[in-house]
């Protein structure tokens, strides 16, 4: 799963898609996630560090991650797999 | 080292021209305690939903409209509409604070009797009396409000047998320039209904005449239609004079006040559009005074208002069940509370609010209650924090007919608790068992058993 190259993420909780022009904002627990997306780093590892700094739990963090990712591919900021 | 609080990641796109450091913030901050009593403690002594009161809110309210009234016109008397909340403990903070009782059927007039009010001090509204309640009534010395001339016939057969002369008011309906008109209930001033039926009551001697009463309309939002009410009411009672030399002791100019809650649809919201209570007084009372009373006989002027005086009083406070994403990618929570006891999220758009601290970031959200039912949608729409199974959130501005419209459907009904003004909570209402919706059941003899194979 990859962040589409284009796609610009800010430091303060905002991306941008140039193809398209849209925007959006992000809380930080999604930019934590996005930010290491883009780093191409496998859910696993993904999963493991936000478990290691926030209290959450495995299943909560699946949940999540899955209804995440699904909105990130709804809003075609996802290359194609 | 203590990790940092998770909150669910959560993607929001930025409409062009609204976009701001925080995408769309939610209004709303946390509600934590009412009246210094704690969300979470009252959910996890009394379970979850749970209806809240504040008391210092409700002898607020009444403090503040008396205070509206008394100063702007000599005599003037509440009376708690029972329907609008009919909890024993709401209506006897009420009458602590000197409000007589506006009742609109038996059970109700049972209610206030039961409570302590004095029969005198009911008034009987509505258009379903029974003979057998008229009696009772006429009995107590409650005053009457006449609905229809069925009744105003039926009561006089009563009074007759009974040799007593009750105390009557008739209900009077009539155009103050807001639509709908409400011409179902009462007699119309208009085509001349209602002065036809006060110069029956006079003709036939048997009723004491001693009021007129007039509700135009609930979550009315023109004060001017009060004043075209109190000028019109107040032209029939100078023509009972002229013409009669009776003197109307009062006039129950009813309610109607709009409370803060949003309608639905409305672009604006309820507390930056409504009247306040002062105005609707001002209204009301310049009607009254410039309507050409000797200042010796200005009727005593009776209100009945309900809602304004108790919604922003009560609270409903629950839990989310679950979060779900809808097929076309829109957010919807599940919470512990339907709209069987919500009835009111059909007319308003309900400020919630979690009760615990949560982020910057809002996600626009579909709200639904527990039943398995299409129509339970609390809010169709609404910006909230993401917020997980588990969370708890509260409603704002529920007191008015929430409780007495509720319906048990499904599943049991939550207890309610008032908060006192020391911020300790006190059960009025526990919550409902089985046993309870089961007491009133009969089974025949031959449905008694079955066999399932
Ligand atoms: C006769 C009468 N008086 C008073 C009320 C209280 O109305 P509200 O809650 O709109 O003030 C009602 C409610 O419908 C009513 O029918």
């Amino acid at each position: 799963m990859r962040i589409k190259k284009n796609i610009a993420v800010s430091d303060n909780g905002f991306i941008f898609n140039p193809s398209t022009g849209d925007s959006y904002s992000i809380n930080p627990i999604g930019m934590e996630i996005i930010r290491q997306l883009k780093e191409t780093r496998p859910k696993e590892e993904i999963k493991h560090s936000i478990m290691n700094e926030y209290n959450c739990d495995e299943a909560t963090f699946e949940k999540d991650f899955y209804d995440f990712t699904m909105m990130l591919r709804n809003y075609k900021l996802l290359e194609h797999e | 080292m203590a990790k940092k609080l998770y909150e669910r990641p959560i993607i929001r796109p930025l409409t062009s021209g609204l976009m701001n450091k925080f995408g769309s913030r939610s209004e709303y901050l946390p509600v934590t305690h009412i009246d210094g009593a704690s969300v979470k403690d009252m959910l996890k002594e009394f379970g979850s939903p749970l209806f809240v009161f504040s008391e210092r809110q409700v002898r607020e309210n009444m403090r503040n409209a008396k205070r509206a009234f008394e100063t702007r016109y000599p005599k003037v008397q509440f009376a708690w509409s029972y329907k609008t909340n009919y909890l024993n403990a709401i209506c006897n903070i009420f009458h602590q604070e000197g409000s007589w009782a506006e009742v609109v059927s038996r059970f109700e007039y049972d209610k206030a009797i039961l409570n302590g009010v004095p029969g005198d001090k009911i008034l009987f509204n509505g258009p379903d009396k029974t003979d057998d309640d008229l009696r009772t009534a006429i009995k107590n010395n409650s005053p009457i409000h006449i609905d229809h001339l069925d009744e105003l016939y039926r009561l006089t057969e009563q009074a007759t047998e009974m040799k007593v002369k009750p105390r009557v008011a008739i209900r009077i309906n009539m155009d103050t320039g807001i639509y709908p008109l409400w011409d179902r209930f009462g007699f119309n001033y208009e085509n001349g209904q209602a002065w036809d039926a006060l110069n029956k009551i006079m003709a036939s001697g048997k009723l004491n005449l001693v009021g007129l009463h007039a509700h135009i309309g609930t979550y009315m939002i023109s004060t001017n239609a009060y004043y075209v009410a109190a000028t019109k009411l107040a032209d029939l009672a100078i023509n009972l004079k002229q013409k009669h030399d009776t003197t109307i002791q009062y006039i129950d100019m009813g309610g109607g006040f709009a409370s803060q809650n949003t309608l639905k649809g409305s672009y604006l919201k309820g507390a930056d559009m409504v009247p306040s209570v002062n105005e609707y007084a001002e209204a009301i009372c310049t009607g009254l005074i410039n309507a050409g009373f000797k200042s010796n006989e200005l009727p005593t002027l009776i209100l009945e208002p309900g809602r304004v005086l108790i919604d922003d009083a009560g609270f409903l406070l629950g839990t989310v069940i679950a979060n779900k994403r809808l097929s076309d990618g829109r957010k919807a929570t599940i919470l512990d509370f339907g709209v069987n006891i919500l009835f009111t999220s059909f007319w308003y758009d309900h400020k919630i609010s979690p009760a615990q601290e949560f982020g910057m970031h809002t996600e626009d959200t579909i709200l639904y209650g527990p039943l398995c039912m299409n129509i339970d949608v609390i809010r169709e729409n609404v910006a909230l924090p993401p917020l997980n199974a588990g969370d708890n959130l509260v409603v704002h501005h529920v007191g008015a007919y929430d409780i007495t419209q509720s319906m048990q459907f499904i599943s049991l009904r939550p207890a309610v608790v008032i908060v006192d003004s020391m911020s300790k909570a006190h059960l009025i209402k526990r919550k409902e068992t089985l046993q309870d919706i089961q007491h009133n059941e009969a089974m025949p003899e031959f449905l008694r058993s079955f066999k399932l194979s």
